[in-house]
C-alpha cells in the first residue's frame, strides 16, 4: 500500500499501532509529497526534512514499545504562526525572516508529547491579517482545486496542503474566520475551539481577545483527535480556561434524532452579505439531509449579526496595534540598515519590516486608542461586542447548533479582491461573530459551486455551538460524513 | 470620517511606522474607507450596555511572584539583530 495521503489521520493512526507501517515511511511519504506538488502550491514556507525523520523515529520507538497515544508518528504541519524551537517562525513577514525560535508554542509541545510528528510550517496571511493568503511576504498560496484561486486566509497554507493532501492534517489559528474560511475553500473540515480552550502561548499575537488555534483535517472524526491533543488549561495563557478537556472522539456516533438546529435569518437574508445562488443551494441540500437524519430546523434571530465586520474592524485592529508594537528591531526579527538614532531604528525597522495590510491595520488600531476616540471606537465596539454575544445565548436557549455558509462564495481568484480591502473584509462576513462571542464553530464540505470567474469550487457549511460544545459540533458533523462524501474528494491534480 | 494626508502623518509617528511620501495618499484613502465601515456602530445606542472584555466575564488570572523561568540569555542574544556583553545594541542615545 503506498497510497497513504488518501488516508485520515484516523485510518492512519490504527495503520502505525497496528504496525501495519512505520512512522519513518509515512514521514518519507509525505516529505516526497510536499517536495513533488508544493512548487504549485507555494503552501509551505519551512520543510523540517531532518527533524521529521528524527521525530519520526523516535515514535517508532514509542510505538515498539507500547503504550503510545493515538497520534504518535501521525505527520502534521504547524501554521507559521507558531513559534517552534529551532526552526524558523515567519508569521509570512519580512520581520521575523531571520526569527528561529528559542521556544515552543504550547500547542507544538503538546502535540509533540501527544506523538505527531511536524512536517514544516505552513504559509499564511502576514501575522494572519488577511482571507486570502496575498498578504504573505512568500507569495501567495494557490488553491488546489484551482490554481487561479485564493485558498482563503489566513490560515490558507494549512487548508491548502490538507486539500491537496500534503499533510494528512494541520494547525491553524482563527480570528476573524482564518480557519473556517480556509477550510471552506479548500473543501476541508476546520474547527475553531471556545476562547480559551486552546492555549494562546507561543502563538504569535493579533488580536488577543479573539484569537484561538484549532485543528484543520480531512474529517470531524480526525479534528476531534488532534483537538484532543491540542486543548488543555495552560498557566502559561493568562486567558487560558481551567476546565477539564472531555474526550473530543466520545460523542461522534450519538444519533442526532431530536437535533434542534437554528437557522439565523439575518446569515439566509441575501442583502445582507449577498450569498451566492450555488452556495445557498448546497447549504440548502445539507440542511435537508440533517433534517432526514432525524433533525428540526428552526428559525433564529441574531439581530446584531450585521454589526460584526464593523465591531470587528476597531476590536482587532486596536489589539494588534497594542501586540505588534514589540516588533521594534531591537530584541529579534529585522532591523534596517544603519539606523541614525533610535527612533529611526524604530520607524524604519517597521515600516520596512511590515507589509501594508498590517501596517494598515496599526494604524487604524493606533487610532482608535489615540486620545480622545477610544470611547467612540474601542469602548463602543466591546459594547456591541456584549449585544452580539448576547444574540447567542437568547439562541442557544432555543437550538443545540446553528448552521449556516461559513462564506458567501467560493474561492474567489488571486488578484480579485486586492484593490478592494473592504470587499476582502466582508468575505468574512458570516464567520467573524463568532469570535466575537467566543463560542466555537467549524466549517464542513457541503458541496460545489461556481464562483464569480465560472470555475467550480468547494462549498463550506458553518455549524456554531454554545460554549464548549465542540464534541456536540463534532458529533453533529461526523454524523453528515457519515452520509455523505465531500470531504472524501480531492482536486484532480492531487489524486 | 476622511482620513487626509496629514492625519496619516500623525498616526504614522504614534504607531512609530515610517511610510513613505508617495504612499500616503493609499493609506488615506484605506484609512478612511475602513472608518466608514466602522461608523456603521453608530446607528445602535449603546448606552449603559457593560463593555465585553472577555467572553466569560472573568478577571485576569494572577500567579505568585516567584521566579519561573531560568537563564536563556544566550538563546535569546543569539537571535537579536545586535548585541555586546550581554546587552542589546542600539544607536546613541544620549551624547
Amino acid at each position: 500500500m503506498s497510497e497513504y495521503h488518501t488516508q485520515t489521520v484516523t485510518e492512519l493512526s490504527a495503520m502505525l499501532q497496528a504496525g501495519k507501517v512505520s512512522s519513518v515511511e509515512l514521514t518519507q511519504y509525505f516529505l516526497n509529497r510536499i517536495k513533488d506538488n508544493d512548487e504549485q502550491l507555494n503552501s509551505f514556507i519551512t520543510v523540517c526534512e531532518d527533524q521529521a525523520l528524527a521525530q519520526a523515529r523516535a515514535a517508532d520507538e514509542r510505538l515498539k514499545a507500547g503504550d503510545a497515544p493515538l497520534l504518535t508518528g501521525v505527520p502534521i504541519a504547524h501554521k507559521d504562526i507558531f513559534c517552534t524551537e529551532g526552526v524558523k517562525t515567519s508569521c509570512a513577514s519580512k520581520m521575523l525572516d531571520n526569527f528561529i525560535s528559542p521556544y515552543d508554542a504550547t500547542v507544538v509541545k503538546n502535540m509533540q508529547d501527544a506523538g505527531v510528528v511536524m512536517l514544516g510550517k505552513t504559509n499564511m496571511d502576514e501575522f494572519a491579517m488577511g482571507s486570502s493568503n496575498e498578504t504573505s511576504y512568500y507569495g501567495v498560496v494557490k488553491n488546489p482545486w484551482n490554481l487561479k484561486a485564493v485558498p482563503g486566509g489566513s490560515s490558507g497554507g494549512s487548508a491548502a496542503a490538507v486539500g491537496a493532501r500534503l499533510v494528512p492534517a494541520a494547525t491553524g489559528t482563527d480570528t476573524g474566520g482564518s480557519i473556517r474560511q480556509p477550510a471552506a475553500f479548500c473543501g476541508i473540515t476546520g474547527l475553531k475551539p471556545t476562547y480559551g480552550r486552546v492555549s494562546r502561548f507561543g502563538m504569535i499575537a493579533f488580536a488577543s481577545s479573539l484569537d484561538q488555534a484549532g485543528p484543520m483535517g480531512q474529517s470531524a472524526s480526525d479534528c476531534a483527535l488532534l483537538l484532543n491533543a491540542m486543548a488543555g488549561f495552560d498557566e502559561k495563557d493568562s486567558t487560558s480556561i481551567e476546565k477539564d478537556v472531555p474526550d473530543y472522539s466520545a460523542d461522534l456516533n450519538k444519533p442526532l434524532n431530536g437535533l434542534r438546529i437554528g437557522l439565523p435569518k439575518e446569515y439566509f437574508n441575501t442583502e445582507q452579505g449577498g450569498m451566492a445562488a450555488g452556495v445557498e443551494a448546497a447549504i440548502k441540500t445539507a440542511l435537508d439531509q440533517y433534517k432526514a437524519m432525524g433533525a428540526e430546523l428552526i428559525d433564529i434571530e441574531l439581530p446584531n449579526s450585521n454589526l460584526s465586520v464593523p465591531v470587528y474592524y476597531v476590536v482587532a485592529p486596536a489589539e494588534c496595534s497594542a501586540n505588534l508594537s514589540r516588533f521594534d528591531g531591537v530584541r529579534y526579527g529585522y532591523r534596517c540598515e544603519n539606523p541614525k538614532d533610535l527612533n529611526d531604528l524604530y520607524t524604519r525597522s517597521r515600516g520596512e519590516g511590515f507589509g501594508s495590510e498590517v501596517q494598515s491595520r496599526i494604524m487604524v488600531g493606533a487610532y482608535a486608542l489615540s486620545s480622545g476616540y477610544y470611547d467612540a471606537y474601542y469602548l463602543k465596539a466591546q459594547q456591541l461586542r456584549h449585544l452580539i454575544s448576547d444574540d447567542f445565548k437568547k439562541a442557544y436557549e432555543k437550538v443545540d447548533v446553528i448552521m449556516a455558509p461559513a462564506t458567501p462564495d467560493t474561492a474567489f481568484n488571486i488578484g480579485e479582491k486586492t484593490d478592494d480591502p473592504i470587499s476582502m473584509y466582508l468575505s468574512d462576513i458570516f464567520t467573524i461573530a463568532v469570535n466575537l462571542a467566543g463560542i466555537p464553530a467549524m466549517s464542513i464540505p457541503v458541496g460545489f459551486a461556481d464562483n464569480a470567474s465560472g470555475e467550480n469550487m468547494p462549498v463550506g457549511m458553518q455549524i456554531m455551538g454554545n460554549y464548549f460544545e465542540e464534541a456536540k459540533l463534532l458529533n453533529v458533523a461526523h454524523q453528515y460524513q457519515l452520509k455523505t462524501d465531500w470531504h472524501k474528494q480531492l482536486p484532480e491534480a492531487f489524486q | 470620517m476622511p482620513i487626509d494626508v496629514d492625519e496619516v502623518r500623525k498616526i504614522a509617528k504614534l504607531a512609530c511606522l515610517n511610510i513613505g511620501e508617495d504612499d500616503l495618499q493609499s493609506y488615506a484613502t484605506n484609512l478612511s474607507n475602513i472608518l466608514d465601515l466602522v461608523a456603521q456602530m453608530n446607528a445602535v445606542d449603546t448606552t449603559g450596555v457593560t463593555p465585553m472584555s472577555h467572553p466569560f466575564d472573568v478577571v485576569q488570572r494572577l500567579r505568585e511572584d516567584v521566579v519561573t523561568d531560568f537563564d536563556r540569555r544566550e538563546a535569546f542574544h543569539a537571535i537579536a539583530p545586535k548585541t555586546a556583553d550581554g546587552l542589546y545594541l542600539v544607536p546613541k542615545v544620549i551624547e
